[in-house]
């Protein structure tokens, strides 16, 4: 795999605040990547770094192996989607579309085979002359994608592309930016908060926390193996059981299994603990269960689907198991 | 809805008593005569207008729609970059320069036109300093001659132009200024590309503030510009004041107001034919 971004010992302060204390990553051609963690985590000042929008206390970024770091955003060749799309709104569709191109000078005939090219790609076709004041935020998202891919961008950055939208357009979305990027065979930097979202489009998701890179691994990796308690409770739900040191045990919540106090026959031979229910939630296709832990503190969360055949109640006493190779060791 | 709709009535009935009616009272009266002690009589004619075409008083007309448009066009100049950079200052400091913009409004104007002539007149501040450095002989001519009708017109109005473009600048969303640098725009293009057309509210606001109040200014010629420069302004207000003669006054009072309504409309098309490149507001419309 070859080389797209690099960035080599970044640190950003704003006035006396540390953003970002020392941020390493390589980034290949053609990889779907995300950064993941909750807001102030540094992750969209990642990306406007590489953009060219913010400059780097130290360290130095490369793209394709050039050295970028002083390098006004104009002159990059990297394209931006931004949060809240920034259409031009004295522009319609086309005009918006073509600003890049104008810019880089391309030919006015290839531009116009480019331009359709895109409004094909974003099913924009019919929308071409329309001012994006007339549009829906989905259709807004769709220029603002149509309006970087135009230029044919080395890298795509995209800040929370799918944030302004209502919950079934995201979805729709998502799918659509990761086949757009699969097809294209385009390099992706993807900046979210959501962690589904994260899972679902990415080859490889990093997440952070205060600036510093907590885990940098596939979906699948840093859902079932967390290395940390933070990206083990970032990353969907889970319950935590202290161990010696500064180590923890986090099982997810669909792994635990829970019993009648009375009857541990389902739990065969692993270790039982006993609590009470203190919380029933319906979730559609869950019922989450909230079990208070005897002689702790501990609340333990565990998932229980339809088909299971224990209508739980509160207050009622119950024990609580799971399998040993559902159990992660993390750190705290 | 009716109880709304009553709300209305108070700012209605002021319109109709402080502006509608004096606007007739005007109309009425540039069709009217007058007796030798400049009592109005109201018998129709229309007198009054021929005599606006006389040569004195349209070069007057015209030299004062120039000064007006001249004054427009230097306070656009100084006031643009100016708005600009305080809309570009860090928060904490661009209250403080507007205040500064604002402060000389609390000085009475004719104070302030009156601390000019004491800058510029023969014996003034500056005549003396350059006699005294011995950089000239005698006083420059700088007071009583039409350069200083437009520095004081200029010196006046340009809070007029920098206060509105200051709010159209502030309320860019600086955003497209981030997009337009990503997609390939230097900062001088940037700024002809998004920051100007869509500042171009702001720049029409504050240019048909300044325009209106400077075609009508007297107080700054009838100091600054001692005999010789007369404006449309100052003829209106001798009809009145030392004529007597209120039918001619509100006669040239109306020309030149439906001049100023014509040219501010001829300014508004030319404006959206500068953004017309994309149609927005014609299809919005």
């Amino acid at each position: 795999m070859e080389e797209m971004v690099r960035l080599e010992h970044i640190t950003k302060k704003f006035g006396n605040n540390i953003i970002i204390p020392d941020f390493n990553i390589t980034i290949y051609d053609g990889e779907f990547i995300t950064l993941l963690g909750p807001s102030g985590c540094g992750k969209t000042t990642l990306l406007r770094m590489i953009a060219g929008l913010e400059t780097p206390t130290s360290g130095k970024i490369f793209l394709a192996d050039q050295d970028v770091t002083s390098l006004a955003p104009y002159k990059r060749d990297v394209n931006m989607v931004f949060q809240n799309y920034a259409l031009f709104p004295h522009m319609n569709v086309e005009d918006n579309i073509r600003f890049g191109l104008t810019m880089k000078k391309v030919p006015k005939e290839e531009q116009e085979t480019r331009i359709n090219q895109v409004l094909y790609l974003t099913q924009l076709e019919t929308f071409r002359t329309r001012s994006p004041l007339q549009m829906s935020g989905g259709q807004q998202q769709r220029v603002a994608i149509a309006r970087a891919l135009v230029n044919n961008p080395k890298v795509l950055l995209l800040d929370e592309p799918l944030g302004a939208l209502d919950y079934k357009l995201r979805k729709k979305m998502q799918l659509e930016l990761k086949n757009l990027q699969r097809g294209l065979g385009l390099t992706f930097i993807y900046v979210t908060h959501d962690q589904e979202e994260a899972l679902t489009m990415s080859d490889r998701v990093v997440v952070m926390h205060n600036g510093v890179l907590e885990q940098d691994a596939s979906p699948d990796v840093i859902y079932h193996a967390p290395k940390s308690k933070f990206v083990a409770s970032f990353i969907g739900e889970n319950n935590f059981f202290d161990l010696d040191g500064n180590k923890a045990l986090a099982i997810r919540p669909q792994k635990i299994q829970l019993c009648k106090e009375e009857d541990e026959t389902s739990a065969g031979n692993n270790k039982v603990k006993y609590g009470t229910i203190v919380d029933v939630v319906f979730c559609g296709t869950i019922d989450k269960i909230y079990v208070r832990m005897d002689n702790s503190n501990d609340t333990v969360v565990a998932y229980q689907y339809l088909n299971d055949t224990i209508p739980w109640k509160c207050d009622t006493r119950v024990g609580v198991w799971w399998e040993k190779k559902d159990e992660v060791i993390v750190e705290k | 809805m009716k109880k709304g709709k009553l709300l209305v009535l108070p700012g209605m009935m002021w319109l109709a008593i402080f502006f509608a009616l004096p606007m007739l009272i005007v109309v009425a009266v540039s069709f009217a005569t007058r007796n030798s002690y400049g009592q109005v009589i109201f018998n129709f004619t229309l007198a009054n207008y021929q005599r606006f075409f006389e040569s004195l008083y349209l070069r007057i007309f015209i030299t004062t729609i120039f000064t007006a448009i001249f004054t427009t066009v230097i306070t656009f100049l100084m006031g643009y970059p100016l708005a600009y950079t305080i809309a570009f200052l860090p928060k904490k400091w661009q209250q403080p320069c507007l205040i500064m913009v604002m402060i000389p409004f609390w000085i009475n104007f004719l104070i302030r036109s009156y601390a000019w002539v004491i800058i510029l007149r023969s014996q003034g501040l500056i005549n003396t300093f350059l006699m005294k450095a011995g950089l000239i002989v005698k006083p420059l001519a700088l007071l009583y001659n039409d350069y200083a009708v437009m520095l004081g017109m200029i010196y006046a109005l340009v809070p007029f132009m920098v206060l509105p473009i200051y709010v159209s600048i502030e309320q860019l969303d600086k955003r497209l200024l981030e997009a337009a640098s990503d997609l390939g725009a230097p900062p001088m293009t940037a700024f002809r590309k998004i920051t100007f057309p869509l500042t171009l509210p702001g720049i029409a606001t504050g240019s048909i503030l300044v325009f209106i109040s400077s075609l009508g200014m007297f107080v700054v010629p009838d100091i600054m510009g001692g005999a010789k420069s007369a404006l449309i302004g100052n003829i209106i207000q001798n009809q009145f004041l030392a004529a007597r003669d209120w039918p001619f006054g509100s006669a040239l009072s109306i020309v030149l107001g439906v001049l100023a309504l014509i040219l501010i409309m001829l300014y508004y098309k030319v404006l959206e034919g500068q953004k017309g490149g994309t149609n927005n507001e014609k299809e919005l419309a």
